[in-house]
């Protein structure tokens, strides 16, 4: 048999721009690139891009990120979360309420928050690949389901929806610190000796440390980012959500890999309700309210299709941290809040209307 | 090969039912090692449902499945594969957002040990899914081109060339050189002839009878869930296979009927 090459003369003529274009963030990368600049130019001198300007939008990039990654894992394997947001009012209840009146030890609560979202992420993931109904229609119902159980349970219990008092109890303790505390404390304080950041007027540092919400949203991105390019695991997602059909025919165990990627969904979601509660040092019911649709939208604008098979985890990244960029950076430079909305919904629009060209480009298709 | 002189498979009296609806009402075949069975029948006579049987797609609902002269009832297409029993199903199970080598390996990812962790292995994946390519006659371009960009005969070929590398004892074909230029049909043929020297038993569907003639050893015909029979090449000839084709007589009926009106 002739094994021999012959080098094609279609071989190696694929240009730089071509390679970007068949790449799922590049539409989120150029997407960054202009918000920087936008607000580059417009935000100069109202301390957006100060050490604590790029903190705090930082912080909410961060805080959305966690959400992203999942839901765009779970969206690449062709499901949806819409109980994301619930999840974290409830994560939130879980947490708090047994540790104020039960007496339970904080680590305690945390560990079965987390046992309880894992479960009924497990339960979503099993009606769904059981059913065979599309996830959308699963997940509205544990949206409600959700967020009545907290809202009833937390009147049930507490007699109230917003249940303070976690901090104190929380404080000193490692679980108190994992979620709600901050790192590199003395790293500020150096910098802010040397005049590279600015003091507050007592002396310290403008920026105390770095939470500990960035330091979860970067180790899970880059986690979920390992994950899903180079392993085996990441390949079942991909076939899971490009043809289940096809997935199962070759062996992929389709179901164990959807199931497993709405359990990560919840327990984004927790991770972002324990280091809010940590934080603020309280639950509140409605925590969470419309995140679903945040994490939806950054996976979106971050290259992942609607119809599965398709994204990455820098995509969701750089798609969050676009949407917390321009959310600060609007607060910063003045223009009216209203406004964040109609470019949230334009940008959506654009990256739509992107994805789709790319994906026929990909998949061949005229 | 097995020790024994069992047939790498062999089905008895398989029945599969979806439902109401009888795919297959009691089909037996065997294939031995080293050895071609052509399998023939019309449209809908319930040949992909068979061999989604025997690659764990389907699980029969009655009758008996032996592997190696044991019985065995596979859980998971994974099953199959472990049996060293790999398939090109008739929608190649590819999938066109996917790289070549991500379908390539898709299921049966090769792993490279991290210390405690493992990672799929890129640039062997790569590797293999190109050389793999190139023997059966396509030199692509790059393999981390997405399958959907192929045309319809190069995706059938990175299915063939991926169920050849997995397929250790059975290699099953359901109309594999339908969507095939000349080229790739005969590169596909040649194919066949080579696994089957090797030892490895080839189920192969297809309606071109001069293709089945040409690699097949013996032929199993099916019409309307049931085998009719099986025939040895030596038994048969070219034009009784073109009607064997059909699933019976319909076509010598059809050519009197046609001869009769002109
Ligand atoms: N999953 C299924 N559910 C219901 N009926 C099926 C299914 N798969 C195949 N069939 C039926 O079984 C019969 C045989 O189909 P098939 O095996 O595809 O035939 P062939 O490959 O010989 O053309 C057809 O009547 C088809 O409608
Ligand atoms: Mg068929």
């Amino acid at each position: 048999m002739s094994a021999e090459v012959k080098s094609d003369e279609r071989l190696g003529q694929e240009s730089t721009l071509r390679h970007l274009l068949s790449k799922p963030e590049f539409g989120a990368l150029a997407g960054t690139i202009l918000v920087f600049l936008f607000f580059g130019m417009t935000a100069q001198g109202s301390g957006m891009f100060a050490a604590d300007g790029i903190l705090n939008w930082t912080t909410v990039s961060a805080q959305l990120m966690i959400l992203a990654v999942g839901a765009a894992l779970l969206m690449i394997s062709g499901e949806f979360d819409l109980s994301l947001g619930s999840m974290i009012g409830f994560a939130g209840m879980m947490i708090a309420i047994p540790t104020i009146y039960f007496g339970v030890p904080v680590w305690l609560s945390v560990v079965l928050a987390f046992a309880g979202a894992l479960g009924i992420g497990f339960l979503n993931g099993l009606i769904v690949v059981r059913t065979g109904l599309p996830s959308f229609i699963v997940t509205l119902a544990s949206l409600f389901i959700l967020r009545g159980l907290t809202i009833a349970l937390s009147i049930l219990f507490a007699n109230r929806t917003i249940v303070g008092g976690v901090r104190e109890a929380a404080e000193g303790t490692f679980v108190g610190w994992l979620f709600g505390g901050k790192v590199g404390g003395a790293f500020f304080v150096f910098l802010a000796e040397q005049g590279i950041i600015n003091k507050l007027p007592n002396g310290a540092p403008s920026v105390p440390g770095i939470p500990m919400v960035i330091v979860w949203a970067v180790v899970i991105a880059i986690l979920a980012g390992i994950v899903l390019s180079r392993t085996h695991y990441g390949n079942w997602i991909f076939a899971s959500g490009g043809d289940a059909k096809a997935a199962r025919n070759v062996g992929v165990p389709v179901n164990a890999v959807k199931i497993s990627m709405f359990m990560l969904t919840a327990f984004c979601a927790t991770v972002y309700a324990a280091c809010q509660v940590f934080e603020f040092g309280s639950a509140a019911a409605d925590r969470g309210l419309l995140k679903e649709f945040e994490a939806i939208i950054a996976a979106v604008i971050g290259g992942c299709l609607l119809t599965g098979g398709y994204g990455s985890v820098i995509g969701a990244c750089l798609g969050a941290l676009i949407f917390g960029v321009v959310q600060i950076g609007i607060l910063f430079t003045g223009i009216n809040n209203d406004w964040f909305r109609v470019f949230l919904g334009v940008m959506l629009l654009f990256a739509v209307l992107f994805n789709n060209f790319v994906r026929r480009r990909v998949t061949g298709e005229r | 090969m097995s020790k024994s002189n069992a047939p790498l498979i062999e089905v008895r009296d398989l029945v599969k039912n979806f439902g109401p609806v009888i795919a297959l009402n009691g089909v037996s075949l065997s294939v031995n090692a080293g050895e071609v069975l052509c399998l023939l029948g019309d449209n809908g006579a319930g040949k992909s449902t068979l061999i989604k049987t025997l690659s764990g797609v389907h699980k029969p609902s009655q009758g008996d499945f032996l592997v190696d002269g044991e019985k065995i009832a596979f859980e998971s297409p994974r099953d199959a594969l472990n049996a060293g029993i790999a398939t090109v199903y008739q929608d190649l199970a590819m999938i066109p957002l996917m790289s070549i080598t991500r379908n390539f390996f898709m299921g049966r990812e090769p792993l490279k040990r991290v210390g405690p962790l493992k990672f799929m292995d890129m640039g062997f994946a790569d590797k293999v899914a190109r050389e793999e390519m190139v023997r059966i006659g396509i030199d692509i371009r790059n393999p981390q081109q997405a399958v959907g960009t192929l045309s319809g005969g190069e995706r059938q070929c990175v299915a063939i060339a991926r169920a050849v590398y997995f397929g250790a004892k059975v290699l099953i074909l359901d109309e594999p050189t339908s969507a095939l230029g000349v080229r790739q049909t005969s590169m596909v043929l040649k194919y066949i002839f080579q696994v089957r020297q090797k030892g490895l038993g080839v189920i192969f569907i297809t309606h071109n009878v001069r293709h089945a003639h040409a690699v097949g050893d013996r032929f199993t015909v099916l019409n309307r869930g049931k085998t009719l029979g099986t025939y040895a090449k030596s038994e048969i000839e070219l034009d009784d296979l073109q009607n064997l084709m059909a699933g019976g007589r319909e076509l010598q009926d059809l050519s009197a009927e046609l001869s009769g009106t002109v």
